[in-house]
């Protein structure tokens, strides 16, 4: 490394050393795919023919500078960037080789499946308890609520904090516990695959790691895929890591896609390189 | 050297002065004397606007009490029969009375108008009171004088009123909210404009608050942003601003002469078809309701506007549809907003009276409102008419109304912001 910059210090896990970068095309082992996916606002082209496979029961993370379309790309999962005015797509988005855009698919149904959470915590203004158990009712839960409330509480790790007060103001709640709330949330739903939007980028270091230690519990059930600004948190939590800069019109573009440990030690792409040892971005 | 010029050497006191053209002239005396300029300014437009208020409350409180030369035309205590004084007397006695004072043509006037076997004690004595006591107030002094000045009014009545008493007489009382209008000042009311206004409002908020905020949702969470509902919603804004007195025209036209079968009854067979008259509460509720959307529509959507957007994407991102994040999420944290819309609307609505007066509010009647297909009058138009009068008296009753009405609108007011502090503490 020829740079006189102090590369950042990146600890990854070592046991996905030696994992294989995942190949393009609908294989059992990917959760959610994306072909050539171009995601237009108006005439501006915010990401051009980004490929690229999820794995199942895994933490992929995205990063990249800011405007690189990351943000976009998670949004592309779920259908939420159909909410924006102008927005539209190119491409596929493979949910178990379903593609999610396709015309007889509904997009409401995709959001339960893949759900999401906010840069921002946004709770909302009703009692903890209305908060888990709004998206479970709405979407027709059969179940015992209170049931559902407790188990997606303890699975989100708020339960022993917040099991006395379920009828309390979730606004109430510190950023931390209103994130995992958020989080038990769309648990409550029983999704797929969780996307998260940089969700501690509003936390403090603890409740950072709070949640970081959840996605890690997460994982052994749900698809997680986190947009994040943090690499150093990208490198803590993920398995495989996906690395977007824009191209010469201003497209998000995918530079480098692979497991976490790979691109953090050994990039392929020179941007790649510049960008975790904090040479820009 | 004291403190403040320690501070204004400021940075250079160690004796470097700086170049002149890159010295700061702080002057900071002037610019404090700036602010305080602009706050005397401020506080003194603030003082204007209480001076206007107290004065406007003066004049109608001072009107609304005072001295009165009251004249009878008959003493009440020479209609007492064997030391009964009238008020007790029995119906028969009363009636013998009205026979004995008034004309035959009078009394079948009185009979066609309500037959007498029908009246009770009450109403008969209230006839014996109107038409042979005949009490008429002959003069009458606002409050202040009547404080300040009793020795020489009481000169005065002496001296120009020899056969009235005077008396200090509240215009704002009891029988005046509950008389109905009369042409003699001492015995008009408002009840039936109290009535009348409840009525009108009542038909103004069913149809309005609906109908707004139905066209605030729709036009806030429905439409994209195109020329076509840019259009809509300019159209929208400059209808806000029309004078109300167009949209009477437009109440005339269309409530009044078109839809006259639906605002008459005469439809619902409420009334005999070849009477039936639009001018009923109906058609007044429904220009009122015409009137204050626009406003209710602008500030409805500027209540769901205000509605946190990561909230909708929080609904959608839980696979809640439209109208489910519009129902459990936009519209109950929009609702204290919308509902001090429509608090700011119906206060609009209560005090309107051009739009009435072009729909032919009826500006005498005695007979209580009983229904929206009633004949009816407001408070504003009540004031309106009274104020129009020639006789002092009636200014005196306006002023009293004018009371009634503020009142009026208050409590309503209080109601709607009970209301929505309520549902802002849903949780």
């Amino acid at each position: 490394m020829s740079s006189d910059r102090q590369p950042v210090r990146i600890t990854t896990r070592p046991h996905l050393a030696g994992v294989p970068a995942p190949e393009i095309g609908h294989n059992g082992n990917y959760a959610i795919e994306t072909h050539d996916l171009s995601v237009y606002y108006g005439g501006f082209q915010a990401i051009r023919e980004i490929s690229l496979p999820v794995r199942r029961r895994q933490i992929t993370a995205l990063i990249g500078p800011s405007g690189c379309g990351k943000s976009t790309v998670l949004r592309a999962f779920n259908r939420m960037n159909d909410l924006i005015p102008g927005a539209r797509i190119e491409g596929q988005v493979l949910l178990h080789g379903q593609n999610v855009y396709a015309p007889e698919v509904d997009p409401v149904e995709v959001r339960r499946r893949i759900g999401m959470v906010f840069q921002k915590p946004n709770p909302f203004p009703k009692t903890i308890y209305e908060n888990v158990a709004w998206g479970a009712r709405i979407n027709g839960y059969r179940g015992n609520m209170d049931d559902l409330v407790e188990r997606s509480l303890r699975q989100a790790a708020l339960w022993d904090e917040v099991h006395d007060k379920l009828q309390e103001s979730a606004l109430a709640l510190s950023g931390g516990q209103q994130q995992r709330l958020c989080i038990a949330r769309v648990i409550a739903v029983k999704p797929e695959i969780i996307l998260m939007d940089e969700p501690c980028s509003a936390l403090d270091p603890i409740a950072t790691l709070k949640i970081e230690d959840l996605m890690r519990e997460l994982a052994r059930d749900y698809t997680i895929i986190i947009v994040t600004h943090n690499m150093q948190q990208a490198a803590r939590v993920s398995d495989h890591t996906a690395f977007f800069m824009i191209d010469q019109e201003r497209a998000g573009t995918l530079i480098e896609y692979g497991p976490t440990t790979q691109l953090f030690t050994t990039p392929h792409d020179k941007r790649t390189e510049d960008y975790i040892t904090g040479r820009f971005g | 050297m004291n403190n403040r010029q320690v501070w204004a050497r400021g940075q250079h006191g160690r004796g470097e002065e700086p170049a002149d053209e890159e010295r700061f002239e702080s002057d900071l005396g002037r610019r404090h004397r700036t602010g305080r300029a602009w706050r005397i300014a401020f506080q003194a437009s603030t003082v204007i606007g209480i001076v206007a208020l107290i004065a406007l409350l003066y004049t109608i409180v001072v009107k609304s009490a005072g001295l009165v030369a009251v004249e009878n035309q008959v003493d009440p205590a020479s209609l007492a029969v064997d030391g009964v004084p009238v008020q007790d007397q029995s119906k028969e006695q009363l009636l013998a009375i009205l026979e004995e004072h008034l004309s035959t043509g009078t009394m079948r006037r009185l009979e066609s108008e309500k037959p007498f076997a029908g009246r009770s004690q009450e109403e008969v004595y209230q006839l014996v009171l109107d038409r042979v006591v005949e009490p008429m107030i002959v003069a009458s002094w606002p409050l202040t004088e009547s404080q300040l000045n009793r020795k020489a009014i009481e000169a005065e009545v002496a001296s120009d009123y020899p056969n009235a008493q005077l008396q200090f007489r509240s215009w704002l009382n009891a029988d005046f909210l509950l008389n109905p209008q009369s042409s003699q000042p001492e015995l008009a009311g408002v009840r039936t404009a109290i009535l009348g206004s409840l009525w009108t409002i009542v038909i103004t908020i069913a149809v309005a608050f609906p109908v707004g905020v139905g066209a605030a949702i729709y036009l806030e969470e429905y439409t994209r942003n195109n020329w076509v509902n840019r259009i809509i919603q300019t159209n929208i804004n400059n209808l806000a601003g029309v004078p109300s007195i167009i949209y009477g025209m437009l109440g005339l036209a269309i409530f009044v002469r078109m839809l006259e079968p639906l605002t008459s009854g005469s439809l619902f067979g409420l009334v005999d078809p070849t009477t039936a008259n639009g001018r009923t509460i109906l058609s007044a509720g429904l220009t009122l309701a015409l009137l204050i959307l626009p406003l209710l529509i602008i500030n409805a959507q500027e209540a769901i506007r205000a509605v946190p957007n990561s909230l909708r994407q929080a609904s959608y991102g839980l696979g809640a549809t439209k109208w489910q994040t519009i129902w459990h999420h936009v519209l109950p944290n929009a609702l204290p907003g919308i509902l001090t819309a429509t608090i700011l609307a119906i206060s609009r609505a209560v005090g309107e009276t051009a739009p009435l007066v072009v729909i032919g509010v009826s500006t005498y009647i005695v007979a209580d409102p009983n229904g929206p297909f009633s004949k009816f009058t407001t408070l504003p138009a009540q004031i309106y008419q009274w104020t129009s009068r020639p006789q002092d008296e009636f200014r005196n009753l306006a002023a009293a109304a004018i009371i009634v009405l503020l009142a009026m609108l208050v409590s309503l007011n209080a109601a709607a912001i009970l209301l929505r502090n309520r549902y802002s503490r849903r949780w």
